[in-house]
């Protein structure tokens, strides 16, 4: 079952969502995603909070598989793979498409254990020592702790934990990094050092991010998804896409009056 | 309290920013109180450590540190070491552990996953908590009654097929020290699993998420990041348990047999605890006997300071902040 997912057809789109819909139980909490995402960019997902942007991230490794209630319909290919086909391991695609989050969380593990947790799971038999260090010079962290490799990764500031968590996440080698909120635990400056280092990520990998931030959406991102909530009669709130859009174009020339309003900052 | 600028200053402004004398001198006694309480308990300790000690004096001076090598207890010549009562007190307690680890934390993992529906889960763990709450007497005559029956067939037949293997090398007579760990295993069974559910628990679910993000299944999140993350709780219930199976009295006088001697190392041997040679024999004893007791008693009382000791150590060495 893991071929499947392990040769994928390259393509240039890496996601495709075809009238994906998300539930938990009953609730219907994001509607109609039809959305491609792009190799070797970075998508930016934007919108109020509660409208579900998170929710669609996670679908793209199967982390909200882990939610009883949740499921979905419609479909969501990885290069063309269906990822929700019944044959599809949950644990073999986020070795694929790997995960930063909101919360810095390493491991209350060494830094280097941090970093060597994910390849040791793999049976990873090459040079470890080289791996760490090819991580943690990805993300841009190298220099903050070679000297400290043994010390925890969790007494390390948010900011440094957040990158430690990117090398985590670079180590396995995914094709995919999503991010959720990375940045907003962090303050200005580690957010920026984040920013310059999703630039240079893009090189090597397609990163989908969530932000709240829009400058930082539109500082960083080559494209841009703008989500809404709308609450039907029983008060129950659903998110959709309003727009996707190349992000100058969302951000200069909105084709919707929401989206307009949001990117100005007079909502949200 | 919040000042109003445009206000004019009322006649006397100090006023309001003092707290009356009465409940200033509360707050104080509030504190002392509290302190008496916490000192107390360290005094009564003192007084008992003080107390045994001074009634095993004599035996201290007759005896000295070759009490604890002698395994000689003979009221008639009134000649006395405690070295059978100190094997048995740590083989029993090493068996309940060899037992009780395993299946406590394997409860604990059971109770502190998301396996069972809340509904399911939360009788089972208060049932599991309940166990803590049977009174030691009780698990004893369960042991006599029950328990033992149960393992002499099983007690005689790896006796029989593996009596070459020393552990087994002596033929069961109902009561012994097998009964006795396997009495003192269940009786820490829930310290284990509560304390080491606890620490679980307390593992926060994005080092979870942290782990399945990275292509981990279940049992390589539990067993390489939520155990480790969790050990020094789990520990510290290992520790705690084992000081209550090496101080347990009832349960083990009922089941172990009370023989004063190390025979082999059979666990089908009949001996007896520190705990339950003196449950046995306090109420008759006299003199140097009475003092022996005490000095063994003041034995316990050390051991288990070591072990509480050992597992602060351990705590604290392998605690971690997530």
């Amino acid at each position: 079952m893991a071929s499947n997912v392990q040769s994928p057809t390259q393509t240039d789109t890496v996601f495709r969502t075809e009238n994906l819909d998300i539930y938990y139980g009953d609730f219907k909490a994001v509607r109609d995603v039809n959305i491609d995402i792009q190799k070797n960019q970075i998508t930016a997902f934007i919108g109020p909070s509660g409208c579900g942007k998170s929710t669609v991230l996670r679908c793209f490794n199967r982390l909200n598989d882990l939610i009883k209630s949740f499921h979905i319909n419609g479909t969501i290919y990885y290069h063309g793979q269906d990822l929700y086909a019944p044959d599809i391991d949950p644990v073999e695609v986020r070795r694929q498409i790997g995960m930063v989050f909101q919360q810095p969380n390493p491991f209350p593990k060494t830094i280097y254990d941090n970093i060597a947790y994910g390849p040791r799971l793999l049976g990873f038999k090459g040079d470890m020592d080289e791996l760490v260090e090819t991580s943690l010079r990805k993300a841009a962290i190298w220099e903050d702790v070679k000297d400290k490799l043994k010390a925890l990764g969790t007494d390390l500031s948010g900011g440094q934990q957040q990158r430690l968590c990117i090398a985590r996440a670079i180590a396995v080698k995914p094709e995919v990094i999503l991010m959720d909120e990375p940045c907003s635990a962090l303050d200005p400056i580690s957010t920026l050092k984040i920013e310059d280092l999703m630039q240079e990520l893009k090189q090597d990998y397609t990163i989908v991010i969530v932000t709240h931030n829009m400058q930082q959406a539109s500082r960083a991102s080559d494209r841009t998804a703008f989500f809404n909530v709308e609450t039907n009669e029983k008060g129950k709130r659903t998110g959709y896409i309003v727009e996707y859009e190349p992000t100058e174009v969302l951000f200069q020339s909105p084709r919707e009056k929401a989206t307009q309003e949001y990117v100005s900052g007079r909502f949200g | 309290m919040t000042m109003n600028p445009d206000m004019p200053p009322s006649a006397a402004p100090m006023q309001s920013w003092r707290r009356s004398d009465t409940d200033r001198f509360l707050d104080k006694a509030f504190l002392w109180l509290t302190g008496a309480f916490g000192y107390g308990v360290i005094a009564v300790l003192l007084g008992i450590a003080v107390q045994v000690a001074k009634a095993a004096w004599p035996a201290i001076q007759q005896f000295g540190l070759g009490f604890l090598t002698s395994q000689r207890w003979d009221p008639v010549q009134n000649v006395y070491g405690v070295l059978a009562q100190l094997y048995g007190t740590l083989v029993t307690a090493l068996i309940a552990l060899l037992i009780a680890v395993p299946i406590g934390i394997g409860i604990a993992l059971f109770l502190s996953e998301d396996f069972l529906p809340d509904a399911v889960k939360r009788p089972l763990v208060f049932m599991i908590e309940l166990l803590a709450a049977v009174p030691s007497v009780v698990y004893g005559v369960w042991g006599v009654y029950v328990l033992i029956p149960f393992l002499n067939p099983i007690a005689r037949w790896l006796n029989q097929s593996f009596g070459w293997i020393p552990l087994f090398s002596s033929a069961p007579a109902g009561p012994g020290i097998h009964a006795a760990g396997i009495i003192l295993a269940i009786m820490i069974l829930p310290i284990i699993s509560a304390i080491s559910r606890d620490a679980l628990v307390a593992v926060p679910g994005k080092i979870r998420q942290a782990s399945y993000g990275l292509g981990a299944t279940r049992w390589e999140t539990i067993f390489k990041v939520i155990i480790p993350a969790a050990f020094s709780g789990i520990v510290g219930g290992i520790m705690l348990a084992l000081g209550r199976a090496m101080g347990e009295t009832m349960a083990v006088t009922l089941v172990i047999g009370n023989s004063n001697r190390i025979s082999s190392a059979s666990i089908f041997d009949q001996g007896s605890t520190i705990a339950s040679l003196l449950a046995n024999q306090f109420a008759e004893a006299g003199g140097l006997q009475l003092s022996s007791l005490m000095y063994g008693a003041l034995s316990l009382f050390f051991l288990t300071l070591i072990v509480n000791v050992l597992a602060e150590y351990i705590i604290r060495r392998f605690s971690i902040k997530y």
